[in-house]
């Protein structure tokens, strides 16, 4: 349901201002979401500074200064640092990114503002329960169902429709889109969401796939998909340039033409 | 991680209170309030017409009411809700053929809608005031 403040547990007091580094020329002030399950109290927003002098130029640079650095409590996700893993996957900026795609010098204003995907349980700082974004990805299958005999080798695909798989196979499920959709916001618990419904798309119009009618009966549901009302904000934070609005219409237009 | 209760009362991460508004998503918004607001709007057009079958007295004050200061902004304002509605409602439908979803024409869209709806809203008020005058 649709509730637009906070409730009284996640409400944001002031934090820590951490002192600003000694003998650094050129500074990047940060303004960080904390809050630690051990202590009882309310998130908080710590401020760090940080040495450009002595660090690397995107933002999941500056966050790893600052635990190795000044605040080794500093909790995120992280792994591959070149977009392809999707751990690091964060609100920097007002909108949903990677960390390590988002160069400090791209960001309005000189303060970078960090907080964890919105509107999601926190574990700790910067790190988001993804536990029913997981289930959700599982919910539409997202392998190949066939019932022809497998064939000796394998499923033949022609150049064309393996084309089709463009623009969708390069999800790796960092929720930056889901987690930016004000619809998921209200019913994330009976949404899809733009990831599953973009993953959902992937296999329905697979050449292989032989399940269509099934998928989409599954998906036929006021909640499930028809909750998207192309808002957008799924396609604007994709940090991978993908289209899940996009792919969601092509969902609707199939149930519409399946019908004649 | 291990040892921490699974009954924690885990945090809600801020939303609105820190996402940058965009243009689409502000659009959708609009787009809810002024589907909300046409409500009042058709109960204000019921309560004329109910006034135009009652009697020329009623009908009268129904004119008064809708024709003083405060009357002409409310219908100012209702016309815009209605051209920016239903011009929101077309670019919905064009959505729903898959068409314009792409990172230029939806912005494109979005523009024309704002400026579509008070250019139209305009024009419609300078004829109906050469009609009158």
């Amino acid at each position: 349901m649709v509730q637009l403040t906070l409730p009284k547990n996640s409400q944001i007091t002031e934090g820590t201002a951490w002192p600003k580094p000694g003998g650094a020329n050129r500074l990047t002030e940060y303004r960080i979401y904390r809050w630690n399950p051990d202590d009882g109290k309310n998130p908080r927003i710590d401020t760090y500074y940080v040495d450009r002098e002595d660090c690397g130029p995107m933002v999941l640079d500056g966050l790893i200064w600052i635990k190795n650095k000044v605040d080794p409590s500093l909790t995120f996700r992280r792994s591959c640092r070149e977009g392809i893993c999707g751990s690091c996957a964060m609100n920097i900026d007002g909108t949903n990114t990677l960390a390590c795609l988002k160069s400090m010098d791209d960001v309005r204003g000189s303060t970078v503002k960090v907080y964890p995907l919105p509107h999601m349980p926190v574990v700790k700082d910067l790190v988001p329960d993804l536990t029913q974004f997981y289930a959700q990805h599982a919910s539409i299958e997202p392998w190949l169902h066939t019932q022809t005999p497998a064939p000796e080798h394998e499923w033949p695909q022609s150049r064309e429709d393996r084309e089709k798989l463009d623009g969708l196979y390069e999800c790796i499920l960092c929720a930056c889109c889901s987690t930016s959709c004000p619809s998921y916001w209200w019913n994330g618990d009976r949404y899809l969401g733009p990831a599953a419904l973009l993953q959902a798309y992937r296999w329905l119009i697979d050449s292989r796939d032989e399940s269509t009618g099934d998928r989409l009966d599954h998906l036929e549901d006021p909640f499930r998909l028809y909750r998207c009302h192309t808002i957008m904000n799924c396609a604007k934070a994709c940090p991978k340039g993908l289209n899940p609005a996009k792919a969601i219409a092509e969902i609707k237009k199939m149930m519409v033409t399946r019908q004649f | 991680m291990s040892q921490t209760p699974r009954s924690i009362d885990r945090p809600l991460s801020p939303h609105l209170q820190i996402y940058r508004p965009m243009l689409t998503m502000m659009m959708s918004i609009v787009h809810r309030i002024t589907g909300v607001a046409l409500y009042f709007g058709t109960l204000l057009l019921v309560l004329w017409l109910v006034a135009a079958a009652t009697s020329p007295e009623a009908y009268r004050l129904a004119s008064a009411i809708s024709g003083s200061f405060l009357g002409l902004v409310v219908l100012f304002g209702y016309s815009w809700t209605l051209i920016h509605h239903t011009l929101g409602g077309i670019r919905h439908f064009i959505w729903d053929t898959g068409h314009g979803l792409g990172p230029e024409w939806r912005e494109v869209m979005a523009k024309a809608t704002i400026g579509g709806s008070v250019a139209l809203t305009v024009l419609l008020w300078v004829v109906i005031w050469i009609v009158k005058s």
